[in-house]
C-alpha cells in the first residue's frame, strides 16, 4: 500500500493540519516508510483473536447519574484565545 | 552539609526528621543548582517562590511530627502533568500560555504529601519522541558527555532524567507510554519504574495514547522510586481506568531477599546486530540475580518483533484522536487569521502552526489508520497483535516466573541532531525493548547497571507482574546493589 501526495493532502484535510503544496511529497515519503514498517503486522496469524479493548481486567465502576462539577464559566474560559460574554468566540459557522 | 541537591529522597528525609536538615535549606540548594544549570535545558518553567512558601509549610509539618516520607522533598515535574496556577505546555507551542485551574491527581498527591516543586521540566513535545528534541522550548541536555559531544538525555521525559542526574532536584516525575521513562532513565544512569497501567491516576496529565500512558517515579536510587512511587498512586474516581487496590508500602518490600525467584530472559529480546557490551550487560545482570539465589530461566515471548509496529498504529491512533482538542478555541495557541477564513481555516491553520512535526506526523498516521477502509486492516489488526503480545507475558507468568530481565535500551545515550536525517522509524527503534510493557500494561524498571567503553551509563530493565511493583522493586534492588552503579556525570554545565 503505497501513499500518494492525493492521499496525503486528504490525511492532511482529516487531521485539520495545513500543509503546504511543497511539503506534501515529504510528508508522503514519511508515511510510506512509517506504513512499510507497520506492514509486518500481516505476518501475524490473528484468526479467532479478539481486539485488545481494555489491558487490565477492569470492570468499569458505575456512579449515581447526578450532576458532580459545574458552574465555574470563569474558570472555563479563562485560558479561551477569545471569549466573550460567557462564551468562546469562533469566526462565523454559518452564513 | 554540604552539596545537599545531591542528597537521596530516603537520606533527605532522614536527616530532616532528626532535624539536621530542612526542607528550606534544601530547597535553596536545588534552586541554586537550577540557576547554574540553564545550559541543561531541563527546567522550562521556574517556580522558586512557590518551591520557598512549600518548604517553609513541610518545615512546620515534620516538626509537628509524623509528616509523611516525602515531605518536603524538592521535585521537578514533568511540563506534561497540569499543575494549578503553573504554566503547563507539554512542550508544544500550541498551549503557549495556559496556566491551568486544577492541579493534576498525581501532582496533588504528591502535594498532600507534603513534596515542594522547583518548577516544570523540558520533554518530547506531546511526549512524542526519544530524545527530548521535539519540544518546544529546545534541547534537554544530557549531563554526561564524551569530549565536545553533546548527547540526548533520551525522551520523552528528558528534562526529568537531565534533571535528577544532575542533582538539581532530588527526583522527578516522568510519563511513559512506550518507555519514556526507562529509556531516560537508563541513558542518564537514575532509575525510572513506570508502574502497572492504572497504578497511577492519568487525570490531568495531558494525553497522548490513553491505553498505554501511565505516570512514574524517576530517582537516585530503587529505594526513593519505591518511596515516591506509593506516594504518586492511589485510586482516583476521576480516571475510570484508575485501579481500586489498595498501595503497599513498597519501601518495606525491599527485604533483600531474592531467593527461589524465577527471572526469565526472553531469547526475542537477543536481537541481531545487538552491541557485545549490551550483550554482557544482559549476562552481567542474569548472574548478579543467580549469586542473589534467584533461578534464570529461558523464556520465550514470541510476538515481540511485532510491538513496535503495533504500537505504532494504536499510539498514532489514539494520539489523533486525544490531540483533536487543540483546536485554538478552549485554550492554547489560536492562528491568525486572514480574510475571509472560517472555522476550518481557523482549525487547520492553529493546528499547522502549533504542532511540530513529529507531532503532525503522528497525528496523521493516526488519522489514517482509523479513516474509513483501513480501520480493520490496521487499527483492529493491531489491538488484535497486542491481544497476543499480552498473552505472551500472561503465558509466561503462569509458568511461574516472577520477573523477567532485559537490557533497558539497544544503546547508549546518543549524540543530540545525530538521528536528525534518519527516518523516523530509525528513532522509534529505541523503544524496542521498552514497548512489550506498556502493550502489556504491566509494570517495568529501569536499573543503571554499568558503564560502557566510552563511560556512558547503561540501564538494565525488570519487567513484572501486573500489580506486582512491590516484588518487582525488591528484585531491582538487589541488582542494584550487586551492579553498584556509583558513577555520576563530571561537571560541565
Amino acid at each position: 500500500m503505497s501513499i500518494d501526495i492525493e492521499t496525503a493532502r486528504k490525511v492532511a484535510h482529516l487531521a485539520r493540519i495545513k500543509v503546504e503544496e511543497d511539503r506534501l511529497p515529504e510528508l508522503a515519503e514519511n508515511f510510506n516508510a512509517i506504513l512499510g514498517f507497520i506492514e509486518q503486522l500481516n505476518e501475524v496469524d490473528v484468526e479467532g483473536v479478539e481486539p485488545m479493548t481494555s489491558v487490565t481486567p477492569m470492570r468499569l465502576k458505575r456512579r449515581e447519574d447526578v450532576v458532580t462539577d459545574g458552574n465555574m464559566p470563569e474558570k472555563v474560559l479563562s485560558n479561551a484565545p477569545d471569549a466573550r460574554e460567557g462564551f468562546f468566540a469562533v469566526p462565523k459557522v454559518v452564513e | 552539609m554540604a552539596d545537599l541537591n545531591k542528597l537521596t529522597i530516603a537520606d533527605a528525609r532522614d536527616a530532616m526528621r532528626k532535624g539536621d536538615l530542612t526542607s528550606a535549606e534544601l530547597t535553596d540548594a536545588c534552586l541554586s543548582e537550577i540557576e547554574g544549570a540553564g545550559a541543561l535545558g531541563a527546567f522550562v518553567h521556574n517556580t522558586p517562590d512557590l518551591a520557598r512558601d512549600q518548604a517553609k509549610a513541610a518545615d512546620d509539618r515534620i516538626k509537628a511530627g509524623d509528616a509523611p516520607d516525602m515531605c518536603g522533598i524538592p521535585l521537578g515535574i514533568k511540563d506534561l502533568f497540569c499543575t494549578k496556577g503553573v504554566a503547563s505546555q507539554a512542550g508544544s507551542r500550541i498551549l503557549e500560555g495556559f496556566i491551568p485551574e486544577y492541579e493534576s491527581t498525581v501532582s496533588q498527591n504528591l502535594l498532600d504529601n507534603g513534596t515542594v516543586m522547583l518548577g516544570k521540566l523540558n520533554m518530547d513535545e506531546f511526549a512524542m519522541g526519544s530524545s527530548n528534541e521535539t519540544s518546544v522550548y529546545g534541547n534537554a541536555v544530557n549531563p554526561w558527555k564524551i569530549d565536545d559531544r553533546q548527547l540526548t538525555p533520551g525522551g520523552s521525559s528528558g528534562g526529568s532524567a537531565s534533571a535528577v542526574a544532575a542533582d538539581l532536584c532530588l527526583a522527578a516525575t516522568g510519563t511513559d507510554t512506550g518507555g519514556s521513562i526507562r529509556q531516560p532513565a537508563a541513558f542518564t544512569g537514575i532509575t525510572g519504574i513506570k508502574p502497572t497501567y492504572g497504578r497511577c491516576s492519568r487525570w490531568g496529565v495531558v494525553a497522548f495514547a490513553s491505553s498505554l500512558d501511565q505516570a512514574g517515579p524517576m530517582t537516585k536510587s530503587v529505594r526513593d522510586a519505591a518511596i515516591m512511587l506509593e506516594a504518586m498512586c492511589g485510586h482516583d474516581a476521576k480516571d475510570s481506568t484508575s485501579a481500586d487496590l489498595p498501595v503497599p508500602n513498597f519501601e518495606a518490600m525491599l527485604t533483600g531477599d531474592i531467593k527461589g525467584k524465577k527471572i526469565g530472559l526472553p531469547k526475542e529480546y537477543r536481537m541481531d546486530g545487538m552491541p557485545d557490551e549490551i550483550e554482557a550487560l544482559w549476562s552481567n545482570g542474569a548472574d548478579m540475580l543467580r549469586d542473589a539465589g534467584a533461578e534464570v530461566i529461558d523464556i520465550s515471548l514470541p510476538h515481540t518483533k511485532y510491538a513496535l509496529p503495533a504500537y505504532y498504529v494504536i499510539a498514532p491512533a489514539e494520539a489523533s484522536s486525544n490531540l483533536a482538542r487543540y483546536d485554538g478555541v478552549r485554550y492554547g495557541h489560536r492562528a491568525k487569521l486572514g480574510q475571509g477564513d472560517g472555522i476550518t481555516e481557523m482549525y487547520e491553520k492553529t493546528r499547522a502552526e502549533g504542532f511540530g512535526d513529529e507531532v503532525q506526523r503522528r497525528v496523521m498516521v493516526g488519522t489514517y489508520v482509523l479513516s474509513a477502509g483501513f480501520y480493520d486492516a490496521y487499527y483492529n489488526r493491531a489491538r488484535k497483535v497486542r491481544a497476543l503480545i499480552k498473552k505472551d507475558f500472561d503465558d509466561v507468568f503462569a509458568q511461574g516466573i516472577d520477573a523477567i530481565l532485559t537490557p533497558a535500551t539497544p544503546s547508549a545515550a546518543f549524540g543530540l541532531g545525530e538521528m536528525e536525517n534518519a527516518d523516523p522509524v530509525k528513532m522509534y527503534l529505541n523503544d524496542v525493548f521498552t514497548v512489550t510493557v506498556n502493550l502489556a500494561g504491566l509494570p517495568g524498571i529501569a536499573v543503571p547497571a554499568g558503564l560502557d567503553a566510552q563511560g556512558l551509563p547503561l540501564g538494565l530493565q525488570l519487567i513484572g507482574r501486573p500489580w506486582e511493583e512491590g516484588d518487582l522493586l525488591n528484585i531491582a534492588h538487589e541488582v542494584e546493589a550487586r551492579a553498584g552503579f556509583v558513577a555520576k556525570p563530571q561537571k560541565w554545565w
